[in-house]
């Protein structure tokens, strides 16, 4: 993992390429799909529910640990730190606190596909005599 | 000879190894997070276990029979060895659906697991409590899915161990009546 996955990813994801093989090149990739997937549509939910402006903080939360709970089994630290973050402000009824926050998770999430697919590219690319080298 | 035979009813037990094939540990895994069905699946599966993934514990008793709707699914056909399932889902929990487990009599020898993203003594307790094997931290390690898969093969080998006993008792004693009525 190189250094620009640095504090993005911790050692959940080295976990997770470990358990790639020849059999299942694709193991981690595939995750990270499901991953992204899931969250687009956690993030939807919760969008939607802010802009209603009714802070249902129970429903909130509900949906940030779903959140919460998929970005800890990839691996994704920062975005973890907001989630957790978010559920704070759910338990403190902090409307405004939650708001800024989910912008904070949601530019986190961004940042972190980004990365991902980027890291994904190079890897199909890379041969085993080549190293891909890709200018920033 | 046929007298001395008829008079003893060989009991060999009927309880053979519940392993689903030789030296395969069959695990169902319950969790509604499709990330984490999907981390557990391969954790089993790179251990060397038969898998069965359901994404809720309603899903689960349905697969066991144990919905209400179709009993007729006998625990012999199934050959379930481990039920991992996370605590915190919608609709009935895992602690919910250890509960309905311990409280079947096909099923409750099963061991059962909880996983849960939250380490939270009282829950952990309780889960323990209700006769949870174990209980697991999110994420789950590969190590920790060894760890179980270990000691139920050891678990296993005991079964079979006093299996093989049983019958080498018994075989002795026919042996001995044999003898005894000089055939």
């Amino acid at each position: 993992m190189g250094k620009c996955m640095q504090g993005y990813l911790d050692e959940q994801f080295m976990e997770l390429e470990e358990l790639q093989d020849d059999v299942n090149p694709n193991f981690v990739e595939e995750v990270a799909t499901l991953y992204f997937k899931d969250s687009a549509r956690l993030i939807n939910s919760i969008d939607q529910a802010l802009e209603r402006g009714s802070f249902d903080f129970n429903r909130l939360d509900n949906y940030m640990h779903q959140f919460k709970g998929s970005s800890t089994s990839i691996g994704a630290s920062k975005v973890k730190t907001e989630c957790t973050m978010f559920r704070e402000y759910c338990r403190m009824g902090n409307a405004e606190g939650c708001l800024r926050t989910f912008q904070q998770v949601k530019k986190e999430h961004a940042t972190l596909r980004k990365k991902l697919e980027h890291y994904f590219q190079l890897a199909r690319q890379a041969g085993p005599k080549e190293t891909a080298r890709r200018s920033k | 000879m046929a007298e001395v035979m008829r008079s003893e009813t060989l009991n060999i037990s009927n309880n053979t190894s519940s392993l689903a094939s030789p030296e395969l540990l069959h695990v169902l895994a319950v969790d509604d997070s499709i990330v984490d069905r999907k981390f557990i699946e391969r954790l089993l599966r790179v251990s060397s276990c038969k898998v069965t993934v359901v994404d809720s514990a309603t899903r689960a008793l349905q697969y066991l029979g144990l919905d209400g709707d179709n009993n007729s699914v006998g625990f012999d056909d199934l050959k379930i060895n481990l039920i991992m399932t996370d605590y915190s889902m919608p609709g009935m929990t895992g602690y919910e659906l250890l509960k309905k487990i311990k409280e079947s009599s096909a099923f409750r020898e099963i061991p059962v697991v909880i996983m849960s993203s939250e380490n939270i003594l009282p829950r952990i307790d309780r889960c323990l409590e209700e006769g949870a094997e174990d209980f697991l931290l999110k994420p789950v390690k590969l190590a920790d899915v060894k760890r179980l898969r270990d000691s139920l093969l050891k678990a296993e080998e005991g079964v079979f161990k006093n299996i093989m006993h049983k019958r080498e008792l018994e075989a002795n004693d026919i042996y001995s009546q044999l003898k005894r009525a000089k055939i």
